[in-house]
């Protein structure tokens, strides 16, 4: 019977070749299109808490890539926060090779191997895309005196060590901006550390602290709710959105903290790492991914809701700016007296 | 024949005494005073290590003079310590499998182990609830939750 | 009184025959959830998040918050027929739960336990219908002195009533501390107790330690008896229902106190666990039948139980309000909110009516359809008793590693887990209480922040403890309440005729 199949499909030698040939064509035509697949799920490591803001970005993440299949694969958001993020930058590091596990960091990734002695450097990790900046602005109770940073700055410069700063964290980002400040002012604030975003915001309107530095994202509803204000963003520029988020105020109507005389900037990277010796091929895939996720309109809205800053960064252009944002944060936390002091991982 | 329960008692005490002390002396180097105006990162746990260490040190004096009818009993006797055993140590090994094999390999062979060697089941019945058991676990934390589970070479096989 | 309205509208969007299946399917999934140790509330809320994407907010809320339930209800029943808490809200539930269990009257228990749940949580939920506002604003006036005088009331209401030896129990409590401190400190950003190990970076959570005190412990300790657990039957036939309820209403001031309790530790960042040994703990201390408890007395149950619901409910209501969550399920639900672009916060009861009012009806259905689906489904569980323990000891592990695996998704918290099973096998053969450490594994860490912020912002003064009405009002009520037992044994000495003269 087989034989008799045979005998039809390739009658005599030169069929045979013929076959051998179009084969041959069509395994190496789809090996040139297709590059690297993922062939297993993606692992989607976050190195901040359950509902914090790396968390929240990771899973719009995976849900625009599961909403318009932009992946063959499924993506799974694992948290590993552990000991700042620590736990999480090690996993990454200890997966040499491996193409299926991505990592979200902010700047934990270098405030927290500065400040522990965490045996973990971004170097030993291969970078893949800058997905965004996070804003950082001065906001204090809307009930309170200051309607400008110079009228605050000036009141916390005349009485030093009195108004209480909260920020998330301790040597993170929310004390590095408040260490910023006052290099830049000469003021001193009592900084009081507390758990997450949410918990300072509440704090700040219920009178406990006096301001705080946190993002866009973690006040809207509150300066909607005319409970906080915003004083200055510590940026170069000016947010770009220009829709009304309260009833008279943009986001760009927030004077930048220069502008307002406290010459202070603090961006926050949103970045997306993988691990060490993955092919080019691979990294190419996520870079890809990741860009085609950027062009939807959930990341667009999303963006604009919390003020971000855009910002795409691939390749060398992402190496340069880690390696400038490391330098800046060592400088920083070295004139802060942040680092840890040297030894094993205390 | 068996521990008696005081020589347990006593004993647990002595080593927390040195859970204790080990806490005292990793929160020394945090600082155990007061930094500027609040207490430094190792203040409480000092004092919580002293505390420790100095009631376990009560426990111990007390396990050693108690001579009530209790503590003159058995802590356990070693026919059932080996029960207890023969769960403990299985555990571990699976925990262990876990690592190298994955847990749903490691589940099946410690359902299977149990059923086998604890129930005197036979081997077909063993295999067959613990295979089961696993797929549905399987199905259910790959495919339905989403939550990554540690594996192991056999499913790497099937490109998991 | 002008919420009927909203709430009515509320009603409306919820009764859809796709969200009541929801709430239906979230209540199952939630039952199953808390009925298997280590897999809590959080886990598993976290776990079907990703499945809510392609749903409706509302739809998603009420699914997820239907599992919130679902599991606070299942988290009783292994407490009481195994001594295994399915949650760590349900530890304080084992220990009037089993042994009402092991004298054959867990019917009694689990319809007393489901009930008190459906108090407390009703209770919490008429809290948010009608006062959010005025809680919202109550929950502003926290800050950290107040926060911590929370803790402590709550570790007073709980501590100094034990048999036990006084000084295991201290031991026990100590090491609780010490548990909570390893790992990242919030006030200093170093490491803790880490002894220079990478594996304790992330610390030792409450979750794993329940898992292995109170899951694996108890295994062991079980089979010194032989390889069997002690068979109890549970049938819930509809009578022991009705008798349990014609009952209740003897513990009213329990239930209502416990309620009060729940609410207040929900509202105050407190959590369900803590609102739970509170509840237990003030209900020993005042109550008649004070010395039954620990041995079986239904009130016992009714008090933990009641509070943890009462407190798991109203934890949303700062959740909504404020945008701060009142438990780690609650934490999971703002993320889950924040990614389907609903802020909190006073607007989101204004712009999003529909959804704040139909996640509000949707509890007080699924209050409703929660009792009834776990009153009928208990005879299964039950059920479960009577598979061999051959088969069922090691699926239990199982799924305890499971638990403690999906905590922080690392295998370490898996070894943790046995470690602590042996601890809690030698503890509760020892006489050590596993109660105090749990509690002070769950408050220890936020109790040492809430001191070392006060004492950052009042700059080392102590007397910011009764600088103002609130802090200084819980304050005295924590010193009253660790010395009560003192106190009322003074009073009663004081009145006793036995003694002859009377004190002047």
């Amino acid at each position: 019977m087989t034989s008799k199949i045979t005998r039809c499909l390739m009658p005599n030698r030169t069929s045979l070749f013929r076959w051998l040939f179009v084969g041959a064509l069509l395994t190496f035509s789809g090996a040139a299109q297709a590059a690297w697949q993922p062939t297993k799920s993606i692992t989607f490591v976050v190195t901040g808490g359950a509902g914090g803001g790396a968390d929240q970005m990771a899973r719009l993440i995976q849900g625009i890539v599961s909403k318009y299949r932009l992946s063959k694969q499924p993506i799974i958001v694992v948290i590993q926060n552990g000991g700042g993020g620590g736990q999480g930058f090690l996993d990454i590091k200890n997966s040499p090779g491996d193409p299926h596990k991505i990592a979200i960091v902010l700047s934990n990734l270098y405030s927290v191997p500065l400040s522990t002695n965490l045996d973990f450097n971004w170097r030993d990790t291969t970078p893949v895309a800058l997905m965004a900046l996070d804003e950082f602005v001065l906001w204090v109770n809307a009930r309170s005196p200051y309607k400008t940073a110079q009228d605050y700055i000036a009141a916390v410069k005349a009485s030093p060590g009195n108004f209480k700063m909260g920020g998330a964290g301790s040597k993170r980002e929310d004390e590095i901006v408040t260490a910023v400040i006052e290099h830049a002012t000469g003021t001193k604030f009592t900084f009081i550390p507390y758990k997450g975003g949410g918990e300072i915001s509440t704090q700040l309107i219920g009178g406990h602290i006096d301001s705080d530095v946190n993002n866009p994202i973690e006040h809207i509803a509150h300066w909607r709710a005319d409970e906080v204000r915003p004083l200055c963003v510590f940026d170069t520029q000016r947010m770009p959105f220009k829709d009304k988020v309260t009833k008279t105020e943009s986001w760009n109507d927030i004077p930048t903290c220069r502008e307002s005389g406290i010459d202070a900037q603090y961006l926050m990277l949103r970045g997306i790492l993988m691990p060490k010796g993955v092919t080019a091929d691979q990294l190419a895939y996520y870079v890809n991914l990741l860009r085609e996720v950027r062009e939807k309109p959930e990341w667009k809205e999303f963006i604009a809701k919390g003020a971000y800053k855009e910002s795409f960064l691939v390749g060398d252009e992402f190496t340069k700016f880690l390696e400038e944002d490391e330098a800046r944060h060592k400088e920083i936390m070295k004139k802060a007296d942040f680092l840890a002091q040297s030894g094993s991982v205390k | 024949m068996g521990v008696l329960y005081r020589t347990v008692d006593f004993l647990v005490a002595v080593l927390i005494f040195f859970v204790g002390l080990a806490v005292m002396i990793e929160s020394y180097d945090l600082g155990i005073g007061w930094i500027k105006d609040s207490p430094g990162s190792g203040y409480f746990p000092f004092r919580i290590g002293a505390i420790i260490s100095l009631a376990s040190i009560g426990i111990a004096v007390q396990a050693l003079l108690n001579n009530a009818s209790e503590a003159r009993t058995l802590f356990v006797e070693w026919s059932r310590f080996k029960l207890v055993l023969a769960v403990f140590i299985p555990t571990a090994a699976y925990i262990l499998g876990i690592v190298f094999l994955g847990i749903y390999v490691s589940s099946a062979v410690f359902i299977a182990g149990f059923m086998r060697l604890a129930g005197k089941f036979k081997w077909l019945m063993s295999i067959a609830v613990s295979g089961g058991t696993v797929a549905i676990l399987f199905w259910l934390f790959e495919f339905e939750f989403l939550v990554p589970l540690p594996k192991g070479p056999l499913e790497a096989l099937f490109g998991y | 009184m002008d919420n009927i309205l909203p709430l009515l509208h509320g009603f409306s969007v919820v009764l859809t025959s796709y969200n009541v299946a929801l709430m239906f399917l979230g209540i199952l999934l939630g039952i199953v959830v808390g009925v298997l140790p280590g897999l809590g509330g959080p886990n598993g809320v976290a776990i079907l998040l990703p499945l809510t994407f392609t749903m409706e907010p509302t739809s998603a809320i009420v699914m997820l918050s239907c599992i919130y339930w679902g599991a606070l209800f299942g988290g009783a029943i292994t407490s009481i027929l195994f001594n295994i808490p399915g949650e760590p809200s349900s530890v304080a539930t084992t220990f009037d739960g089993y042994p009402l269990a092991q004298q054959g009257r867990a019917g009694e228990a689990l319809t007393a336990s489901f009930s008190g749940s459906f108090l407390g949580a009703l209770v919490g939920v008429l809290l948010i219908t009608f006062l959010a506002p005025l809680v919202a604003k109550f929950a502003l006036r926290f800050g950290p002195p107040e926060f911590f005088a929370v803790y402590l009331l709550t570790f007073c209401s709980f501590i100094g009533m034990g048999q036990e030896s006084p000084m295991k129990s201290i031991v026990s409590m100590m090491l609780g501390f010490a548990l909570a401190v390893i790992g990242m400190d919030t006030m200093s950003g170093q490491m803790r107790l880490t002894f220079g190990w990478t594996g304790l970076m992330q610390g030792v959570d409450f979750l794993i330690a329940v898992i292995g005190l109170f899951g694996i412990g108890e295994i062991l300790v079980t089979i010194e008896e032989g390889l069997a657990f002690k068979g109890k039957s549970a049938n819930l036939n509809p009578k022991v229902v009705f008798q349990t309820w014609a009952r209740l209403p003897k513990y009213w001031a329990t239930l209502i106190r416990s309620s009060l309790i729940g609410c207040w530790m929900g509202v105050t960042p407190g959590g369900a666990t803590a609102a739970s040994f509170m509840g237990y703990g003030i209900a020993q201390k005042f109550s008649s039948r004070r010395d039954r408890f620990g041995t079986g007395e239904i009130e016992g149950v009714v008090a933990p139980e009641t509070a943890a619901h009462a407190s798991g409910t109203s934890a949303l209501l700062p959740m909504l309000a404020l945008g701060i969550p009142g438990s780690a399920t609650a934490a999971v639900l703002l993320g889950g909110l924040m990614i389907w672009g609903l802020e909190p916060g006073p607007l989101l009861f204004v712009e999003h009516k529909d959804f704040v009012w139909g996640l509000i009806a949707s509890m007080y259905l699924g209050n409703i359809v929660g009792l009834i689906i776990v009153l009928s489904t208990v005879p299964l569980f039950a059920a479960i008793l009577r598979v061999p323990f051959p088969i069922i000891a090691p699926i239990i592990i199982i799924l305890c590693a499971i638990g403690a695996y999906s905590v922080h998704n690392s295998v370490m918290d898996v070894w943790f887990m046995l470690g602590f099973g042996a601890v809690g096998y030698l503890f509760k053969k020892l006489g050590f209480p596993l109660a105090p450490l749990v509690l002070a594994l769950v408050l220890g860490d936020k109790a040492e922040d809430a001191f070392r912020q006060t004492m950052l912002a009042s700059k080392g003064d102590l007397s910011i403890f009764w600088s103002n009405g609130l802090v200084g009002t819980i304050t005295v009520l924590a010193i009253v309440l660790l010395f009560w037992p003192a106190i009322v044994s003074l009073c009663r000495r004081m009145r006793s005729p036995k003694l002859g003269q009377a004190v002047p």
